[in-house]
């Protein structure tokens, strides 16, 4: 029971950063027709924005130690953050500690001005060129993405961990009187996913602009012969996609140490939750992001790998292959979407 | 009665004759011996170093490349010549290789089999490359060492670890100078049982290709002879980045010890999930809970931060080591790119060095020379310590290190700390091991191209 449970909740775990990625993928298909192949460099570049904050907080100066020798025998130069001097070592330690949660404040005005400058300066001009070109333009520009990430950053994984206070294991199952351990941080990823996903819908139910979105993606012309400037909002809502990839990828950070190919890891598998859940349909994504990562999760158990051989590394395109068969247009796909 | 008429023109004739008969298989030999491969013709000769430059091995690369260029340095003289000073065979003289300067080419190797092979194949038939050296995979020495067995070139391999490339896949050409996972297994073996006991029951996770096979079989087979119980094996796509699916199923399967036959990112990712999930934290069968990486590199060590902390692995080489021929060439690295070697950088040092040296004691760069020098070479100072290139199979024997995360670094460096220097008696194997192909495995002949 204790191993179902795990998995149900790996599962929720793995499926939020898939819903979140899909959510901002399908976002952008959604609104301005545009299959964005660099939507998981921007979830690495996310991951990046808690890196660089990470290391600017850390920045240090250096004081010679004559009493302790560096690997050439030399004295060792002993590394002093300067938020150490500044707020003193208590104070200074905890803002580095909490780096990760504080780069949600610098990824969110980061990845929305990122996103504008790739709708803006690049994609838009692929509208109306054929979805083969928006894929190649939009692929080409990942692979620039993480080549420059990799350039600054090198290619090994960088750690970021979690603050101290939200590390370690809780006790999820104490509520129902059983134990059942499960990492802290990845519960805080899954409520912050809920979270963002609420957030998204809400912006996009209950607020005007939300509103007039949702209008344009239901028919861009007629909304546009009201007077209404339904490409600016687009853009806008590029933007919003980005930011969200970006924050999935800036609390990913603590599961797991970013490096520039993470986006990639996820490109595919994102993909195929957009499809799966019908390609436009917001609802959709997130449906398919957490049914499929709940299904990845139980096929790799000891006892699926055992008894179907291979079949947690298959497992998501046979039900993509699956749910395509039996719904064509996906989980909660909508008619006319990309089917002229 | 015959009249012999013996003149003096007609005996410098007959001496000019047998003369030129007489030289014509000293000349055909010497033309023989021109028809290798790639032979150097002007002052200088080409290496090609192959190594990852791009994807996720490519700090592991970079640092390989660095090596390289540094022991080029030192063969033409340049620097402190390093390691030339403490190596054993006096025959390098700072002079180049048999008088012709070093040059280099460098390949990307990607860390893609096919890649690897393009790029090596490039530096041999268009840049002349007499020799192949580094990588960072198996999968890579194995596919290069095949290619450079057919060009006619030597291939001195760079960090492969699984049994294969000097076992069932070994092949004249081809010489390896790091260790492998048969020898991780023997060496660690004896710390586990002297740390965590006899009685355990292993966990297995494992990367889904050849290299994470051989070293689960390695590791199996050791821990099994010292009476751990094997709980379960499992392999994880080499794609996998999240592997708390992997992780959760060892919490309830009575496993008291996770090993982890995982390298680089893959390595990086499922220590950090494992020490997510509390497993180090955990008490079973009454015992804490334990994990082993049973391979391990600097660079992933710092990937992996505070996570390694008391975890024992093995490596071929550390920078801490404190014999004469690793103090001079972490000084020698360490001043030029200021920061310590990485064990990767360690071997493709040695191996370009070794090569050089081999070409220089066989006085030519026929790869077949170059064979017979290394087979069965013995030598010191280049920072393993005592080391032997067994002609058998042409894998390198010398004591392997076994390692564990450091408990309180001291700087950025400081990520492992050496628990034991295992003398290589105990891990060494017959040539014949099942293992490395058993009596099936050959070395084939030599290939000089011609």
């Amino acid at each position: 029971m204790d191993g179902f449970l795990l998995q149900i909740l790996n599962g929720l775990d793995k499926g939020s950063a898939y819903a979140l990625i899909a959510l901002g993928l399908t976002l952008i298909f959604g609104t301005l027709g545009v299959v964005n192949f660099a939507h998981g460099a921007l979830f690495m570049i996310g991951a990046f924005c808690a890196v660089t904050l990470q290391r600017f907080l850390s920045l240090s100066y250096t004081v010679e130690d004559p009493t302790q020798k560096d690997f050439l025998g030399n004295p060792l130069k002993v590394e002093t953050p300067y938020v150490e001097s500044w707020f003193g070592p208590e104070v200074g330690s905890t803002i580095i500690d909490w780096s990760v949660p504080l780069a949600i404040l610098l990824a969110i005005p980061v990845m929305v001005f990122l996103g504008l400058v790739m709708e803006r300066g690049l994609i838009k001009h692929f509208y109306k060129r054929p979805h083969a070109d928006q894929i190649l333009v939009t692929f080409g520009l990942a692979i620039v993405l993480q080549e420059i990430i990799k350039y600054y950053f090198g290619a090994n994984p960088i750690q970021t961990p979690a603050p101290d206070a939200l590390s370690g294991v809780a006790n999820v199952g104490a509520i129902v009187g059983m134990e059942l351990l499960y990492p802290v941080w990845r519960i805080v990823y899954f409520c912050f996913a809920v979270l963002i996903i609420f957030g998204v819908f809400a912006f996009l139910q209950f607020t005007t602009f939300g509103m007039v979105v949702r209008a344009g993606m239901a028919d861009r012309e007629t909304v546009g012969l009201l007077g209404i400037n339904i490409d600016r909002r687009f853009a806008i809502m590029f933007g919003v996609a980005a930011a969200v990839a970006g924050l999935a990828g800036v609390m990913y950070g603590p599961i797991n140490p970013p490096n520039y190919h993470m986006g990639m890891d996820f490109l595919v598998l994102s993909f195929v939750v957009v499809v799966v859940g019908g390609m436009g349909s917001l609802p959709g994504a997130v449906l398919a992001g957490f049914m499929l990562g709940i299904l990845e999760s139980f096929a790799s158990t000891t006892w699926a790998t055992t008894t179907i051989p291979g079949i947690n590394q298959i497992i998501i395109y046979l039900v993509a292959i699956i749910v395509l068969l039996a719904r064509p247009r996906g989980l909660m796909g909508r008619k006319g979407v990309m089917e002229d | 009665m015959s009249k012999s008429e013996v003149t003096r023109r007609g005996v410098l004739k007959t001496g000019a004759v047998a003369g030129a008969g007489l030289a014509v298989p000293t000349i055909f030999t010497a033309s023989s011996a021109a028809a290798y491969t790639n032979e150097p013709t002007g002052g200088t000769v080409t290496l090609g170093f192959n190594v990852p430059q791009t994807g996720p091995y490519a700090d592991e690369g970079n640092d390989e490349l660095l090596a390289q260029q540094l022991a080029v340095e030192h063969l033409n003289g340049e620097g402190d010549g390093g390691c030339l000073n403490t190596f054993t065979s006096k025959a390098l003289k700072g002079n180049g290789i048999l008088g012709k300067k070093v040059t280099f080419v460098t390949g990307d190797t990607q860390t893609k089999s096919d890649a690897a092979r393009a790029s090596a194949k490039s530096m041999i038939e268009k840049d002349g490359a007499i020799m192949i050296n580094g990588g960072s995979s198996s999968g890579v020495a194995v596919a290069v060492q095949g290619l450079c067995q057919d060009a006619g070139v030597i291939f001195m391999a760079g960090l492969t670890h699984a049994n294969d490339t000097t076992g069932k896949d070994r092949k004249a050409n081809g010489f390896r100078h790091f260790f492998n996972a048969y020898m991780s297994g023997a060496a660690l073996a004896p710390v586990l049982a002297n740390e965590m006991g006899k009685d355990r029951r292993a966990y297995h996770l494992t990367a889904d290709y050849n290299w994470g096979w051989t070293q689960e079989e390695s590791i199996v087979a050791s821990t099994e002879a010292l009476g751990w119980e094997t709980v379960n094996t499992v392999k994880t796509p080499l794609a996998s980045t999240d592997f708390s699916s992997y992780i959760a199923p060892v919490l309830n399967s009575g496993a008291d010890v996770l090993v982890l036959n995982h390298y680089g990112g893959n390595m990086v990712n499922s220590l950090t999930n494992a020490i997510q999930f509390g497993l180090l934290d955990k008490v079973v069968n009454g015992k804490d809970f334990k994990i082993v990486v049973p391979l391990y590199s600097e660079l992933m060590a710092a990937g992996a931060g505070e996570n390694i902390k008391g975890v024992l692995g093995s490596m071929n080489y550390n920078w801490q080591l404190q014999n004469e021929g690793s103090k001079q060439f972490v000084k020698s690295f360490g001043e030029k790119y200021g920061k310590p070697p990485s064990n990767s950088a360690q071997t493709c040092y040695a191996q370009t060095l070794l090569y050089a040296d081999a070409c220089e004691r066989a006085g030519t760069f026929n790869p077949c020379g170059v064979v017979e020098a290394l087979e069965g070479f013995e030598f010191d100072g280049l920072g393993n310590g005592k080391t032997l290139y067994r002609a058998d199979d042409h894998q390198c024997f010398k004591d392997v290190l076994v390692v564990r995360g450091a408990q309180n670094p001291t700087n950025a460096y400081d990520t492992l700390e050496i628990v034991e220097i295992t003398p290589v008696e105990q891990v060494s194997y017959a040539p014949n091991h099942p293992m490395f192909g058993g009596d099936e495995a050959t070395l084939g002949s030599c290939n000089s191209g011609a």
